[in-house]
C-alpha cells in the first residue's frame, strides 16, 4: 500500500491473476512484508488480538444467530436452548458472551496504549479518529447485543439507556419512540436490536479494514515516537512479528479461555438470567464493566440532560484529541511531566469505573458513626467520580495542551535503532527477556 | 521518585474507598464445600438424585421448572445418567420417574383437554396453570421458576442452601405482615420495618415463602440422614446442575483447551526467540 512491493509471483497462476487482480500481492504486501519498527513492544500485539476477537464474535455471533429467537417471549428461553440443547452451543454462547468483555479489554489497552505513545498526533490523526469510530460502533453493538437475552438488566439496561435519549430537548421524545418502535421497550426494540446487532459488526470490519488502510499509507508509530528513518530500523512483518503477535495472543487465549471454561458468568450480572419483566425493576442497574466509567460520568452530574451531554462530550473528546495535544514530542518515554499526569488519567478513569459499579450516594471511606470526618454528602461516590470525571477532561482540554507548550521534554533519539544500539536498558517495556539471552 | 509516590499514594486511596459499607447488614450467606467447586469439580450424581426428590417432593408444588425436561435428568451429568441409554428417552429409569407425573394434553380425537402420564420428553409441569393462581395460592407472591435460580442469584448455590437453612424466628422490633416470614438469608433491607436501635438492624429480609424443608419430609432413598441441612444442601446442587447442565461437559473440555493453548503458547514463546535471536531490539 505504501507504493514498495516485493512481491514474486511465482507460478503461472499468480502472474497471470497478477496482471488482472493483484490480491496476492495486495496480500502479501500488506500482511507480509510489510515493513514494521523493530522495537515494538508488547503493547502494539492487542491490534492483532482485536482482528482475532472481531472474528472470533461474527463466527460465534453468526452460529448464536442461526438459533436465537428475537421475541420477547423466546429471547430468554431461546439462549437457554443454545447453552443446553444444540451441540456446544454453551461453547458458542460462553464464548460470544465473555469474548465482548475480551474484546473491549483488548481496546482500551490499545487505546491507552495510542495515548501513552501519541500514536494519534500526525501523520496518523485519520487512523485514530478511525479507531474512535470502531470503538463507538463496538459500544453500540455491545450494548445492543446485551438487550438480545432479553434478562432483567438487558431490558431495564434498554430502558435507562434509550431513555438518555430522551433528555434532549424537542428532538428527545421521537428519538425514543423512533428507537423503541413504539412507547416502550418491547417486541419492536428487540426486533430492530438483534437486526442491527447483527448489522453493526459488519461496519465494524468495513471500518477495520479502512483502519488498517490508514496504518499502512504512514506506517507504524513504536515505542520511541520518532520517525522510521531507513529499513534498519524495521523487519518484515512476517515472520517477526507474525510469531511476536501469535505469542500474545496465545497468551490472551488462555485468559479468556479461563473466563469461558471456568468463570463464564462472573462478568455478567445474576439478575440478567431472570426473565425481563417490565413490572419489576432491579435494585441496582448497572451495565456491564466496559461501560462503567461512562455511566459514572452520565450520573456524576445531577441533571439528566447535562449528563447525557458530558458522557458523549467524553467519547467526542477522544476524536479531537490530535488537535489538543501540542507536544511535538510523541511518546512519553521523553516526556516525563505528561507521563504523571498521564498514569493520573488511567487511575482516574479507574476509579470511573469503579464508582460507575457503586451506588452513587455510598460512602466512599467508611467512618465509624459518631466520627465524622467528612460531609456524608461530599463522601459519596458521586462526589468521587465528580473529581474523576473533572480529572478525565481537564486531561485532555487543558493538561494536554498546556503541557505541550510549557513542559521541556528528554532528548528524544536519532532514530529507532540508535537507542536500541546504545542501551541495552531501553529493552522495550513488558518484553519478558532480552533477546540477547538465547532463544 | 516523586512521581511514582504520588501515584502510588493515588492508588492507596482508591483501595481504602473500597471497603464502602452499606447502610444496613448483608444477608447471611454460608459457604457449602460442593462437589463441582473448582476447575475439576464434578456433580455428586446420588446427591443430585436426592437433590430432584426434594424438588419433586417439595418444591415442585409451588415452583416451575419449565425448561427443563425428563429426558434432561437422564443425560451426560444429570442425576439418573445411565452409560447404557445414550439417548435418555430410552431410559427406563427417566421414563418409570416421568410416568409418575401427569401432564396436560389434548386428546387428539375430541379435542379435550385432558391429563395423561408424562414421557422423558415432556417438560416438566408447572403446578400453576397462570400467573393469578399461582398468587392466589401464595398470598399474593409469584414463586419463581426454577430452571435458572441458581443462574439468577448471587451466590447461587450457596444462596440457594443459606436461604433453605435461614428461617428465623423474627426478632421483636420487627414487624411482619400477615403470609411473611423473616430470613437471615434473604436478599431484603429492613430498615424501614425495624422498629429497634437503628444502628442494630437484623440481617436479611421477609419472604413470602413459608420455610420449605423440614427433618424427615423427604425419605432419601441412599439411606441418607433427613435433615433440613441434607435435603437443602441437595436441593440447591440439584438447582445448579439445572441451571448449568453442561458444567461438567464444559471443564472436561476446558482442561483440554487449556493445555493445547499452553502447549501452543510454549511453542510460540520459543520459535519468537529463535526468529529475533539476531535482531538487535
Ligand atoms: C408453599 C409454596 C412454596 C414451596 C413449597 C416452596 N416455595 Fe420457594 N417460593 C415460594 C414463594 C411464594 C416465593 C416468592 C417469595 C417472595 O417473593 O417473597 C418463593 C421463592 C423462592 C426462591 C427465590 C427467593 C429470592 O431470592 O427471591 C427460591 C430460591 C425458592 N423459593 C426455592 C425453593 C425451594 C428450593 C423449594 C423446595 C425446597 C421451595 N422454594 C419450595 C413458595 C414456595
Ligand atoms: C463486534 C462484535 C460483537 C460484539 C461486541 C457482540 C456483543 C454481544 C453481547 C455483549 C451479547 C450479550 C451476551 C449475553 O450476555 O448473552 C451478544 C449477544 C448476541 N450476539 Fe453478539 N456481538 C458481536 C457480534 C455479533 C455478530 C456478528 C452476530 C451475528 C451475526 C451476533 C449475534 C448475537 C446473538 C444472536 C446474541 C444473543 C445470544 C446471547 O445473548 O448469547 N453478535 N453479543
Amino acid at each position: 500500500m505504501s507504493g514498495h512491493s516485493t512481491y514474486e509471483p511465482k507460478t503461472g497462476i499468480e502472474r497471470w491473476l497478477d496482471t488482472r487482480l493483484p490480491i496476492v500481492r495486495f496480500a502479501h504486501d500488506t500482511a507480509l512484508s510489510f515493513p514494521t519498527p523493530k522495537n515494538l513492544n508488547y503493547w502494539w500485539t492487542f491490534g492483532g488480538i482485536l482482528a482475532l476477537m472481531l472474528g472470533i464474535q461474527l463466527v460465534t455471533g453468526i452460529v448464536l444467530a442461526m438459533h436465537y429467537v428475537p421475541h420477547v417471549d423466546y429471547a430468554f428461553a431461546s439462549v437457554e436452548r443454545i447453552m443446553r440443547d444444540v451441540n456446544y452451543g454453551w461453547l458458542i454462547r460462553y464464548m460470544h458472551a465473555n469474548g465482548a468483555s475480551m474484546f473491549f479489554l483488548a481496546v482500551y489497552i490499545h487505546m491507552i496504549r495510542n495515548l501513552y505513545y501519541g500514536s494519534y498526533k500526525a501523520p496518523r490523526e485519520v487512523l485514530w479518529i478511525l479507531g474512535c469510530l470502531i470503538y463507538l460502533a463496538m459500544m453500540a453493538t455491545a450494548f445492543i447485543g446485551y438487550v438480545l437475552p432479553w434478562g432483567q438488566m438487558s431490558f431495564h439496561g434498554a430502558v435507562v439507556i434509550t431513555n438518555l435519549f430522551g433528555a434532549l430537548p424537542i428532538i428527545g421524545t421521537p428519538i425514543t419512540t423512533w428507537l423503541w418502535g413504539g412507547f416502550a421497550v418491547d417486541n419492536p426494540t428487540l426486533n430492530r436490536f438483534f437486526s442491527l446487532h447483527y448489522l453493526l459488526p459488519f461496519v465494524i470490519a468495513g471500518l477495520v479494514v479502512l483502519h488498517i488502510w490508514a496504518l499502512h499509507v504512514p506506517g507504524n508509530n513504536n515505542p520511541t515516537g520518532v520517525n522510521v528513518k531507513s529499513e534498519n530500523d524495521t523487519v518484515p512483518f512476517h515472520p517477526y512479528y507474525t510469531v511476536k503477535d501469535g505469542f500474545a495472543i496465545a497468551v490472551f487465549m488462555l485468559l479468556y479461555a479461563s473466563f469461558v471454561f471456568y468463570n463464564p458468568n462472573v462478568l455478567g450480572h445474576a439478575d440478567n438470567y431472570i426473565p425481563a419483566n417490565p413490572l419489576v425493576t432491579p435494585a441496582h442497574i448497572v451495565p456491564e464493566w466496559y461501560f462503567l466509567p461512562f455511566y459514572a460520568i452520565l450520573r456524576a452530574v445531577p441533571d439528566k440532560l447535562g449528563g447525557v451531554l458530558l458522557m458523549f462530550g467524553a467519547i467526542a473528546t477522544l476524536f479531537v484529541l490530535p488537535w489538543l495535544d501540542t507536544s511535538k514530542v510523541r511518546s512519553m518515554r521523553y516526556r516525563p511531566t505528561a507521563r504523571l499526569y498521564f498514569f493520573i488519567f488511567v487511575l482516574a478513569a479507574l476509579v470511573l469505573g469503579f464508582c460507575g459499579g457503586k451506588l452513587p450516594d455510598d460512602p466512599v471511606i467508611f467512618q465509624p458513626s459518631g466520627l465524622m470526618l467528612l460531609d456524608a454528602d461530599i463522601n459519596s461516590f458521586v462526589w468521587l467520580s465528580r473529581v474523576a470525571t473533572l480529572y478525565f477532561f481537564a486531561y485532555f482540554w487543558i493538561i494536554l495542551p498546556v503541557l505541550g507548550l510549557t513542559e521541556t521534554p528528554l532528548p528524544v533519539p536519532e532514530s529507532i535503532s540508535e537507542p536500541v544500539l546504545s542501551h541495552p536498558a531501553t529493552t522495550p517495556a513488558g518484553a519478558v527477556a532480552s533477546p540477547e539471552k538465547r532463544g | 521518585m516523586l512521581r511514582k509516590a504520588i501515584a502510588l499514594a493515588a492508588l492507596g486511596l482508591a483501595f481504602l474507598g473500597s471497603p464502602a459499607l452499606a447502610a444496613h447488614p448483608k444477608p447471611v450467606e454460608r459457604d457449602v464445600a460442593w462437589s463441582f467447586d473448582g476447575p475439576f469439580g464434578k456433580f455428586d450424581t446420588a446427591q443430585l438424585q436426592r437433590g430432584y426428590k426434594v424438588y419433586r417432593e417439595v418444591c415442585a408444588a409451588c415452583h416451575s421448572m419449565h425448561l427443563l425436561s425428563f429426558r434432561n435428568l437422564g443425560e451426560k451429568g444429570g442425576p439418573f445418567y445411565d452409560p447404557e441409554y445414550p439417548n435418555s428417552n430410552d431410559n427406563p429409569y427417566v421414563k418409570s420417574l416421568a410416568k409418575d407425573i401427569q401432564v396436560p394434553d389434548i386428546d387428539q380425537d375430541t379435542g379435550d383437554a385432558i391429563t395423561r402420564p408424562a414421557m422423558p420428553a415432556d417438560r416438566f409441569p408447572s403446578p400453576f396453570p397462570n400467573e393469578p393462581a399461582a398468587r392466589a395460592s401464595n398470598g399474593g407472591a409469584l414463586p419463581p421458576d426454577l430452571s435458572v435460580i441458581a443462574k439468577g442469584r448471587e451466590g447461587g448455590p450457596n444462596y440457594i442452601y443459606s436461604l433453605m437453612t435461614g428461617y428465623r424466628d423474627a426478632p421483636a422490633g420487627l414487624t411482619l405482615s400477615p403470609g411473611q416470614h423473616y430470613n437471615v438469608s434473604m436478599n431484603g433491607d429492613l430498615t424501614s420495618a425495624w422498629k429497634g436501635d437503628h444502628h442494630k438492624v437484623p440481617p436479611g429480609g421477609v419472604v413470602a415463602m413459608p420455610p420449605p424443608l423440614a427433618a424427615g419430609k423427604v425419605t432419601f432413598d441412599d439411606g441418607s440422614p433427613s435433615t433440613v441441612e441434607q435435603q437443602a444442601k441437595d436441593v440447591s446442587a440439584f438447582l445448579y446442575w439445572a441451571a448449568e447442565p453442561k458444567m461438567m461437559e464444559r471443564k472436561q473440555f476446558g482442561l483440554g483447551a487449556m493445555i493445547y493453548l499452553l502447549f501452543f503458547t510454549v511453542l510460540l514463546y520459543f520459535s519468537y526467540r529463535r526468529i529475533w535471536k539476531n535482531v538487535a531490539h
